[in-house]
């Protein structure tokens, strides 16, 4: 089973043109790969690449203005493309399912979890619902779900994401598929969740010898699942072999690249005799959100940020790392009074901020900046760079020329072109825009920067650049900046301290070497294990 | 530029306008075209459409011209309906803008008094108005304003709800700007398309309501309006079906015609239907 003769599935020089006037003329071109039965083959490569691009024309989920113009998809033999859409809804589910990113989205949410499965057993002819009930709960206990006698019964909305997405991963097994599709199935999950969710997919694909595609832009995922490894470039595969070549012995330059760029310890990076005197104390800080609740029934109440406490210095980063749900970008907000807080102080050079009215507050803003998460939504779509970039000293008493000079000087600090000035938010790329967004924030000469999650929205190799960029500023301007992440290898690379958040409280704080080499806590050790690719060292690779 | 060519897609929308333009010139050209007052008889009364060439529209019973009425009842529509839907939109965007930015108590306080207005039946209360500060142009564009602003407020509070959470307000708020800097600079200008959208719309409201006060006998005495003359005619409607027809087309095509230009700016404002047809 393991090495029969023919490939599951056969990707032969696919070509798939875009429609004319994009920036290039394919989505994917002259693709050639091939999967056997019972092999993990992780198709890699940053947003734009075309990576899924090929798995959506496997599925025949091309939207309609896309049309392959040459080369086949041969799946036991025969050519996907040239079936008819009865036949391949046929096959679709019952040979070849597919598993997405976002489970939220992809199953319906007016119906129960059990029903979504049955119905794929009903539509692919199993016509007896004893049966159906039978299998579906054998699924979700197969899944590893708890309780499927009850959960069956469930709605999506109830059940968290990781749960979800074995509900997705269930409903894909539902027909016993030779092959499995998983398009960025761990993305929008926790790094213990999708520790989890890649454990399942493996033993899933052990269990059944099946082949399995698995797309993603993280090479720590790759390097923990893949038995065979694609990388593809601007709808062109650059280098394909096995895992284990591919991760330590890269040939291709893009990969070399892509590799070097992947977030890793540093080592170097304890510079406490460098560290200055301390800027911020945050004293036993509180804040607890309130929803639901009226007349009769009591409000839920959830401790965001519980009782922390830290101490931040001049020049020095902080990072704070948590999974969502863990209050990390709470505290972020809480620091900057975007939020009010129940209790507690935040000292900054000794005065305390929590009891300052909103307009007491105002002319102090300027010390504490804050680089947002998401580039496209954190500039004002309406407004120029320049306009973006010199209202901040404008609100704050400069005068509009030395605004406008000291901008433009900052679009070339950031490694914008000096044109960028004119030029509206959305002619850039997301890197470029977490550019802007960092020059916003440098205009006002911050002694304090809040990162809040400000790389997880950028492809790796822009992510690095970033990522040197706030290292390089920092140096040059000695400013402390906290670096709020999910990420623990991005807060490894960068920061002189990491405190661990969870469920609102920080559990473990120190230097990266004892965070992971030592840690205390319980919660840190779940973490540090399920960093993707841990016994994987990119630098090795590419050294 | 793109603006105009996605406008110009929507072959109803330049209907509209062509429409729009239309009216306008000749509201602007009437005293041009009509010397005399519309309020003189100057010719036979009752005469019907084309019996006299001089009057193609026919005459009224004091033998007004028809044709004159038409053109300085544009006049008094295009007014009321333009500066009472300015008014309105000023009130229910700072309203609305206030409520939504600021919430809390601020925004249960504004929005309770929004609801007052909007339970009261606008027409209603429009002719109470009307009839209170006895029927001028300026009272009666008022008492349309103030009877039409509260759907604007509520949109305006609506777009100011989602957009102040959004993450470049917030970093407006970071970098130290004030609260009513950030509604105006930041806020109002991504709010603003279905601001204009509702605004055009309300212009043809405007105008109804109008036509509806001087159908009623509300309207202003020393203006010859659409809706006066409908009013004035409606003892006559068996006898003479084009004293009230013709008007009455004329309010017809006007409101027809801003709805075109209102359907044709929200389709090309609204970036989620853009792409949509074809």
């Amino acid at each position: 089973m393991m090495n029969s003769a023919a490939p599951l599935l056969e990707v032969a020089s696919l070509s798939i043109p875009l429609p004319p006037g994009l920036d290039r003329e394919y989505a994917v071109e002259n693709v050639t790969y091939t999967l056997n039965s019972g092999e993990i083959l992780c198709v890699v490569g940053e947003s734009g690449s075309g990576k899924s691009m090929t798995a959506n024309a496997i599925m025949g989920l091309l939207p309609s203005y896309l049309k392959p113009s040459g080369g086949r998809i041969l799946f036991r033999g025969r050519d996907l493309l040239t079936m008819s859409e009865t036949e391949l809804a046929h096959e679709r589910g019952r040979s070849v399912a597919m598993i997405f990113q976002e489970p939220l989205s992809a199953l319906n949410p007016l119906m129960k979890v059990g029903d979504q499965i049955a119905e794929v057993l009903l539509v692919h002819g199993e016509r007896d619902s004893a049966r159906r009930e039978a299998r579906v709960l054998d699924l979700l206990a197969y899944v590893g779900l708890p309780d499927p006698s009850n959960l069956r019964y469930a709605y999506p909305f109830r059940l968290s994401g990781g749960q979800r997405q074995r509900v997705m991963i269930a409903m894909a097994l539902a027909l016993e598929p030779a092959m499995l599709i998983a398009d960025e199935p761990t993305t929008a999950l926790d790094v213990t969740t999708q520790a989890q969710i890649l454990e399942l997919i493996r033993s899933i694909q052990r269990a059944k010898g099946m082949g399995v595609l698995f797309i993603t832009h993280d090479f720590g995922v790759v390097a923990d699942i893949a038995d065979k490894v694609v990388v593809m470039e601007q709808g062109v595969v650059v280098e394909q072999g096995r895992a284990g070549d591919v991760l330590n012995r890269p040939q291709h330059p893009y990969t070399r690249r892509l590799i070097a760029a992947v977030p890793h310890r540093d080592g170097q990076n304890e510079r406490a005799s460098t560290i200055g005197e301390p800027l911020l104390e945050v004293r036993n800080l509180s804040k607890v959100y309130r929803s639901g609740g009226g007349l009769f029934s009591k409000p839920r109440v959830v401790r965001a940020v519980d009782n922390v406490s830290f101490t931040l210095r001049r020049g020095e980063t902080l990072g704070v790392v948590g999974e969502s749900g863990s209050g990390k970008s709470t505290l972020g907000r809480c620091l900057l009074k975007l939020t009010d807080v129940e209790g507690g102080e935040i000292r900054f050079r000794g005065q305390d901020l929590v009891p300052l009215t909103p307009a007491a507050f105002r002319p102090m803003r300027r010390h504490l900046q804050m680089v947002f998460q998401d580039p496209f939504a954190s500039l004002n779509p309406r407004q120029t760079i320049g306009r973006i970039l010199t209202d901040g000293p404008v609100a704050n008493g400069v005068p509009l020329v030395d605004a406008e000079r000291k901008a433009r000087d900052l679009l070339g600090l950031v490694g914008l072109e000096p044109s960028a000035y004119d030029r509206y938010p959305h002619e850039f790329s997301g890197g470029q825009r977490q550019r802007v967004g960092i020059a916003r924030a440098l205009a006002l000469d911050p002694e304090l920067l809040i990162a809040d999650e400000s790389v997880s929205a950028l492809d790796v190799s822009v992510q690095a650049q970033v990522l040197e960029l706030l290292q390089e500023l920092q140096r040059k301007l000695d400013i402390a900046i906290i670096f709020i992440t999910h990420d623990l290898r991005v807060a490894a690379q960068v920061c002189d301290r990491i405190a661990v958040m969870y469920r609102g409280a920080i559990v473990e704080c120190g230097p990266p070497s004892q965070v992971f080499d030592a840690p205390r806590h319980d919660y840190t050790r779940r973490l540090i294990a399920a960093i993707p690719g841990l016994h994987w060292d990119p630098r090795a690779a590419v050294a | 530029m793109s603006f105009f060519r996605r406008y110009a897609q929507n072959v109803g929308a330049l209907v509209g306008l062509a429409i729009l333009v239309v009216v306008i010139i000749v509201a602007a050209a009437a005293p041009i075209l009509y010397p005399v007052s519309p309020w003189q008889g100057i010719g036979d009364p009752l005469l019907g459409p084309f019996e006299d060439s001089a009057f193609p529209l026919g005459t009224d019973m004091l033998g007004r011209d028809i044709a004159a009425g038409l053109a300085y009842g544009a006049r008094v529509s295009l007014l009321i309906g333009v500066i009472s839907t300015a008014v309105a939109v000023l009130i229910g965007v700072s309203l609305g803008a206030v409520a939504g930015y600021y919430g809390g108590r601020v925004d249960d306080l504004l929005m309770r008094f929004t609801e007052f207005f909007q339970t009261i039946p606008a027409f209603a209360m429009a002719v109470v108005l009307v009839a209170i500060f006895s029927p001028t142009i300026t009272s009666i564009t008022l008492a349309i304003a103030v009877v039409s602003w509260p759907p604007v407020a509520r949109l305006v509070r609506g777009e100011f709800l989602s957009l102040r959470s959004r993450e470049f307000v917030q970093a407006a708020i970071v970098i130290g700007q004030t609260g009513p800097r950030i509604m105006l600079t930041q806020i109002l200008p991504n709010a603003i398309s279905p601001i204009i959208v509702t605004a055009s719309l309300m212009v043809a409201t405007a105008i109804l309501t109008e036509s509806s006060l001087s159908f009623l006998g509300l309207g202003d005495r020393n203006m010859m309006s659409w809706g006066f003359m409908i009013g004035a005619a409606r003892t006559m409607l068996r006898e003479a079906w084009w004293l009230s027809v013709f008007p009455g087309v004329a309010i017809l095509v006007t409101v027809l015609a801003i709805n075109l230009i209102g359907e044709g700016l929200n389709d090309a404002m609204n970036p989620h239907l853009r792409g949509r047809k074809g």
